[in-house]
């Protein structure tokens, strides 16, 4: 496998341009001769399917939901960025680029992320015309607010909902295409494996989550767009179905997995209360603009939050980062929450949650003001919690929540295996090590709106798709190994339920590859998945029944998530440096922050499928910072 | 037992499919933390059940955090259950007592099918959204996005409408098993913006139409969908839908 990331030449502001203008073209005419298919219908994938279907392709869309419109991209809160510079604040396509390679703490592509930068502005106009509600000033024109890593405000929101907003934007262009019959939308539909023909990714095999029945579906190309494996940790704030089984199968069809241990732990979620919890649930980061972070001075002081003086509390990002303060990026945000609580100054039943504040906002711009602003976030935290963080400030503690890692992707979005293009949060592209606030929208919309529509004519225009059919030996064949794979799931007769093998794992992920790694806990991890895997296959109970059958959904994930999680262990043992979201313990500066080690790990780590039980071979992407020097990153 | 543990009856609906009768059956779940969520309280009924080689009870759930409209239950007779403005998944046991009964059943209308004890087919509502419920802009060539201004209350009144997560509850709260709400809060977003404008009149005439041919019954006024909606939309919108429809029939 040789990487090549396919960066045009030029200055880094013309290389998309210039780019666009070398794809080679398919004519409208001929369009509607391919056929595509997309897996996936969140911001990236939905997008990409109204997209190419509005060109003219043919296109299928899979998603594993009842319906496309409640993909987990629908649960983003805070907002989506863009240089627009409405502020007049100093905003633009460089400083969003600048910011966003700063806040992947240097270990994004430049060209990328430049280019996302680019078309950031892009979205906004399309989403504006799709009739997306973004919040306006009294005198009609977008508002924006600020989010964490910027000294800017160049966030758009709809409320608390901008996720669910942008996604009914692109669900809704979606379905105009279905009705016009340009795309053809199955629901219910869970990819579990991807056919190659010639080496060129031609179909994925899918189960009907109701019927049961494995289906083959075939295309000229193949647009993955299925999300991030956060779900690996058991408890984070993805969806109860979100997975990493599309990405993982995938990968051991021979796509390269990029930087697997980048993970991102968010600050601002509802604290776990008991083992029975099925996931945890995420409060906008948004509030970090008004809300102030604080724990006791003093060690154990279990009083109630309204009883401790002012000067017994340690507003500790405050005092730790005055320039950027509670907005600091997610990682610090987290690791400094461990740190106080590790401290044993942590508050709560558990001791695992720091105060999020609200008193000082609320006496100086009245409580309207912050109930028209966060009013659905502090309604959801009652409901969660039965507390109301108007009176008493809110408990936060962080959780797994986005992963920065995924398949490998050229500067066209395709991965290792020729034909397999992977957007959205699937790919590894855009975030470096850590992911800026309000980016996750952004790059799942540029790459399904504005990117692949390009690239993916590019790729049809120039290479030799031979045709193919549903009934080639290739199709038969990798259906075959996913019957057999379900027939002996289906079989096992032990005792512990996938639910319960999934917590087991994702305790050994949060305790081991979470918020701090180091060496022995990683080989410790990598030991106990081992151990975890070999009782799955002794131990598992699956309900019977091959039709529609829940539990058999989640054993397969499961399963899958055994074997990711030791990918994710090895990257994060050979990434012997700490960045962004990766924080080895071994490397941190005397005050505690993540120290990179540029000398030996600018680079993305790409690795290849090996076999089973054979160590995955690693190959690197080197990293070039022409545009953005290399610094130790500093909020303080 | 500690306070804070609770002991309940259940009698959820089990049905194997659309063509075989259900029924009502019992089951009783102990230690039930007063901080779980009402889908927890599930997840623990059917671990039990997996144990002991049972079917477990299949229902739909996915974000857990009241925005993806997937999960979906009538609980003791109300839609998501008794607390106002929620999704059944944020629904905390904290709302019920030690040793209540409680009865769970799927959403039932004609326009969705059961597909397995609380699963239910809600394809009709993606069917009506394709039916116009949209602005009809390919990707590319839209104008910067304060080229038109868009006033503070219109836009307000758009997200209000905007904020429907499509999960049926005002389907199967309504005693016609009507939609209307749910597709008057699309027409109502949209037609709140300019950029709704131009096609405001076909939207109303077809999304309505659509919502006619899945069967699903008309509004009455009852307000039983109002009261049940997580996202308190408002029946308001569907006296603005009615106003979008007679405009689109006046003026066709």
């Amino acid at each position: 496998m040789k990487l090549d990331a396919k960066i045009p030449a030029g200055p880094i502001q013309d290389k998309w341009d210039s780019h666009r203008f070398n794809l080679k073209l398919i004519s409208p005419a001929n369009k509607r001769k391919y056929h595509i298919i997309v897996v996936g219908t969140g911001l990236a994938g939905a997008s990409a399917a109204a997209s190419l279907g509005e060109l003219g392709y043919e296109v299928t869309a899979f998603c594993i939901q009842d319906s496309p419109r409640r993909a987990h991209s629908i649960a983003a809160q805070g907002g989506i960025n863009a240089a627009k510079n409405y502020a007049n604040d100093g905003d633009s396509i460089w400083r969003l680029f600048y910011d966003t390679v700063k806040g992947g703490d240097f270990r994004a592509r430049e060209a990328n992320v430049y280019r996302l930068a680019q078309v950031s502005v892009n979205i906004i106009d399309q989403c504006v015309a799709q009739g997306v509600p973004f919040a306006r000033e009294y005198g009609g024109l977008l508002a924006t607010r600020s989010f964490g890593g910027t000294q800017v405000t160049r966030t758009f929101y709809a409320r608390g909902q901008t996720g669910q907003q942008l996604l009914l934007g692109a669900y809704q262009a979606m379905m105009r295409q279905v009705e016009k019959g340009k795309v053809t939308v199955h629901p219910r539909r869970e990819m579990l494996d991807l056919v190659l023909v010639n080496g060129q990714a031609r179909g994925v095999i899918v189960r009907n989550l109701i019927t049961g029945e494995i289906e083959r579906y075939a295309g000229h190309a193949v647009v993955l767009a299925t999300g991030g494996y956060g779900n690996l940790y058991y408890l984070s704030t993805n969806a109860v179905n979100s997975n990493a089984t599309a990405i993982w199968r995938c990968y051991k069809r021979g796509a390269a997995f990029a930087n697997p241990c980048f993970t991102q732990i968010h600050p601002t979620c509802i604290p776990v209360s008991g083992s029975y919890q099925s996931k945890l649930t995420l409060m906008s980061e948004s509030l970090r603009n008004d809300g102030r972070v604080w724990v006791p001075k003093m060690k154990g002081d279990k009083r109630p939050p309204l009883q401790i003086p002012e000067e017994e509390r340690d507003y500790y990002l405050e005092r730790k980062y005055p320039s950027f303060g509670n907005l600091v990026p997610r990682d610090i945000a987290s690791r400094n929450a461990k740190e106080v609580c590790d401290a044993g100054r942590g508050v709560g039943e558990t001791g695992l949650a720091v105060y999020l504040d609200f008193a000082d906002t609320i006496e100086r711009d009245g409580i309207d003001s912050v109930k028209d602003k966060y009013g659905n976030l502090f309604d959801m935290y009652e409901r969660i919690t039965g507390e109301n963080g108007y009176v008493t400030p809110m408990r936060i503690y962080p959780a797994i929540h986005y992963t920065m890692g995924g398949l490998w992707v050229d500067y066209d979005l395709m991965s290792t295996i020729p034909g397999l293009f992977v957007l959205g949060e699937a790919n590894f592209s855009d975030h470096g090590a850590n992911r800026l606030g309000a980016s996750a929208l952004m790059q799942g919309l540029a790459d399904g709106y504005f990117i692949i529509p390009y690239t993916i004519g590019n790729y049809l225009a120039t290479t030799a798709v031979a045709p193919t059919a549903t009934d080639s030996v290739e199709f038969k064949c990798t259906l075959d190994e996913v019957r057999g794979r379900i027939e002996k799931l289906l079989a096992l007769r032990g005792n512990r339920t996938p639910r319960d093998f999934h917590r087991e794992i994702g305790r050994i992920m949060w305790d081991y590859a979470g918020m701090g790694r180091n060496e022995k806990g990683l080989k410790h991890a990598i030991e106990e998945l081992r151990r975890i895997r070999g009782e799955f296959w002794q131990d598992l109970v699956v309900p019977a029944g091959e039709d529609l059958n829940k539990n058999l959904e989640f054993a397969g994930r499961v399963a899958d998530y055994a074997e990711l999680g030791d990918l994710l262990a090895v990257d994060a043992l050979h990434r012997k440096e700490s960045c962004g979201g990766h924080f080895r313990e071994e490397s941190q500066t005397p005050e505690g922050e993540a120290l990179r080690d540029d000398a030996n790990f600018t680079y993305a780590a790409a690795w290849e499928f090996a076999g089973e039980d054979a160590l995955p071979t690693l190959h690197k992407e080197p990293l070039a910072f022409e545009h953005v020097h290399l610094t130790q990153r500093s909020y303080k | 037992m500690s306070s804070d543990r609770m002991t309940l009856r259940l009698r959820i609906w089990r049905q194997m499919d659309a063509d075989t009768p259900g029924k009502l059956v019992d089951y009783t779940v102990k230690d039930v933390s007063t901080h779980m969520s009402f889908l927890e309280m599930l997840d623990v009924l059917n671990e039990d059940l997996i144990r002991k080689a049972e079917r477990p009870v299949e229902f739909d759930s996915d974000c857990r955090e009241g925005i993806c409209g997937t999960c979906g239950m009538v609980v003791n007779g109300m839609a998501h259950g008794p607390l106002d403005g929620t999704t059944v998944c944020q629904l905390h046991m904290r709302h019920f007592q030690d040793g209540d009964t409680i009865t769970i059943e799927p959403w039932r209308s004609r326009a969705f099918p059961v597909i397995r004890d609380l699963v239910v087919d809600r394809g009709s509502l993606d069917r009506i959204i394709a039916a116009g419920g949209y602005v009809s802009v390919d990707t590319g060539g839209a104008p910067d996005a304060n080229a038109v201004p868009i006033s503070k209350i219109s836009v307000d009144s758009a997200m209000d409408a905007a904020a429907c997560i499509g999960c049926g509850a005002c389907v199967a709260a309504c005693p016609n098993g009507s939609a209307a709400l749910f597709t008057a809060a699309k027409i109502t977003h949209l037609s709140h913006l300019p950029q709704g404008q131009v096609e405001r009149r076909e939207r109303a005439l077809r999304m309505v139409a659509q919502m006619d041919d899945e069967g699903f019954g008309n509004c009455s006024n009852h307000a039983e969908c109002e009261a049940v909606c997580p996202k308190n939309i408002s029946i308001r919108t569907i006296a603005r839908m009615r106003r979008e429809y007679l405009r689109g029939l006046v003026v066709r």
